[in-house]
């Protein structure tokens, strides 16, 4: 009988951030992604992968406070930072406003682009606080969806901005066509 | 999808990772990794080492002395955001706001943008028509490279493999100089279908003083349109002086066509887009 000579595996190298808030230390090969660290590794499957060629946004989530798509970033790279994923955004059992607004103004369909929809809509609040329809979608336009046609996704941005900034509804200098429309109707 | 295994190495000093280079002749220098990352995922680059330079201090850094200077591993990001260059060079703060999308302006890096040299890339072009230079450090000291003699050929750069681009200079600019960029987004992607970046100075006269016209996303690399930038030289901004140069901005270029858009497509794109770029540049220093 002959024996196959044992081939070394992959060299592993330690790696350490903080997730949502925890700690987590783990050895991987350098050339794992983040979104699989999140996922197979620590199990936060709320990150989805949609393309895995960097086109979709499914799979955003923030390092270090700036929003990356992490099927395009290496676990390595994120060595040392901190990570918030969908999971991460409600506080205190409560939804965080652009989760809110997704619920409030159905935002979704299938879902499969909301969790990386959310983080990308979330970090372009934190730039643009009060965002006109084209600073939205602008500023989603790394995130595709396939069901809803944007539409409500728009106004789920809208309404989170609102939320954010003192519980009105946005700066009417900013109000989009389809509440000019509907304020039009609602009067005749 | 995942890349082939390599080593990775985090230098903490331009130095380190130079001789990390010179030590594992397969390996490649990580940036922002957003051109890189995907090609090593479709496999279409497999290196045996990465060379991060993400934990170099210094290099993320933009500085006004006269000129502007800008750290190779400088983001999008930082760029859009930097109030200093939107009064200073607003070409390069609005292209910014244009390359991809927010995330790719998250981890994409003006050092990258240039060493990778994507026939589609804006910044290519906004460089090129800007005069800007880049400083390369190697085994043998540091060399200036014009950007007019940095991009060789279809991602193909005067960089050695052991050379770390570590900043990009743009010349201050004489007087009232009218600039801007336009590009023909590709729909999915955001790059270059075509983009025409047009830097025009302005005499006492008014009349166009060595402007610099490049195109990017029509050739196999970034190339200034020099027909039409001696068309124009000397002349008043004049609609009629506009529209002549834009016409002749393709002339002797070498345009590709693809799936995408033929070559005749680029060639007439070339001129909408010259034809605007001027046209706002021209707005700029009436
Ligand atoms: C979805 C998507 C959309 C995009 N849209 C656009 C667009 O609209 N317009 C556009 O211009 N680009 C676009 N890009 C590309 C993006 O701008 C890249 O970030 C850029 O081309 C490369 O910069 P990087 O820092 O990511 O470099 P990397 O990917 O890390 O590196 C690219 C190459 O350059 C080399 N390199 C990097 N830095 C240095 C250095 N300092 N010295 C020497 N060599 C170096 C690397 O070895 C590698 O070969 C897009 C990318 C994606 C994923
Ligand atoms: S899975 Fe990352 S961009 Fe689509
Ligand atoms: S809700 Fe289905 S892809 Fe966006």
């Amino acid at each position: 009988m002959t024996m196959t000579e044992a081939v070394a595996a992959p060299a592993r190298v330690p790696v350490q951030m903080t997730v949502n808030g925890t700690d987590y230390a783990a050895e991987v090969e350098p050339r794992l992604l983040l979104v699989h660290f999140l996922r197979d590794n620590l199990g936060l499957t709320g990150t989805h992968v949609g393309c895995d060629t960097s086109q979709c946004g499914a799979c955003v989530v923030y390092l270090n406070g700036e929003s990356v798509k992490s099927c395009t970033v290496l676990a390595v790279q994120a060595n040392g930072g901190e990570v918030t994923t969908i999971e991460g955004l409600a506080k205190d059992g409560e939804y965080d406003p652009v989760q809110q607004g997704f619920w409030e103004m159905h935002g979704l369909q299938c879902g499969y682009c909301t969790p990386g929809m959310i983080m990308s809509a979330h970090a372009l609040l934190k730039r643009i606080p009060n965002p006109t329809e084209e600073q939205i979608r602008h500023g989603l336009e790394g995130n595709l969806c396939r069901c809803t046609g944007y539409q409500n996704i728009v106004k789920a941005v809208q309404y989170a901005a609102g939320q954010m900034n003192g519980g009105g509804t946005h700066d009417p200098a900013n109000t989009a066509d389809w509440e000019r429309e509907l304020a039009g109707k609602s009067d005749s | 999808m995942f890349p082939t295994q390599f080593d990775y190495h985090r230098p903490g000093s331009v130095q380190e990772a130079i001789s990390l280079l010179q030590a594992n002749p397969d390996a490649k220098i990580l940036a922002g990794g957003h051109s890189l990352l995907p090609a090593m995922k479709l496999r279409l680059a497999s290196p045996a080492a990465l060379v991060d330079l993400g934990g170099i201090d210094g290099l993320r850094s933009i500085s006004t002395n006269g000129g502007v200077t800008i750290g190779a591993m400088t983001t999008y990001a930082q760029l859009r955001d930097s109030n200093e260059l939107a009064s200073r060079l607003p070409i390069v703060s609005e292209t910014a706001n244009n390359v991809g999308d927010p995330q790719v302006q998250n981890k994409g890096t003006l050092g990258g943008a240039l060493a990778h040299a994507d026939p589609a890339a804006d910044f290519t072009a906004v460089m090129l028509a800007l005069g800007a230079s880049v400083k390369a450090v190697g085994p043998n000291g540091e060399r200036t490279i014009a950007a007019d003699d940095l991009f060789v050929d279809l991602l193909t750069t005067a960089l050695a493999a052991d050379e770390v681009l570590t900043e990009v200079s743009v010349p201050a600019g004489q007087g009232k100089v009218g600039m801007a960029y336009e590009k023909f987004r590709h729909p999915a992607s955001g790059y270059a279908v075509v983009g025409v970046a047009v830097v025009v100075p302005v005499d006492g006269q008014g009349n166009a003083a060595s402007p610099r016209i490049a195109v990017t996303g029509a050739t196999s690399k970034a190339t200034r349109a020099t027909a039409a930038e001696q068309g124009l030289n000397g002349k008043p901004l004049t609609d009629q002086n506009i529209a002549a140069a834009a016409a002749a901005a393709a002339n002797g270029l070498d345009l590709n066509g693809d799936h995408f858009a033929s070559a005749e497509f680029r060639g007439h794109l070339i001129e909408v887009f010259t034809k605007r770029a001027l046209e706002r540049a021209a707005a700029q220093v009436k």
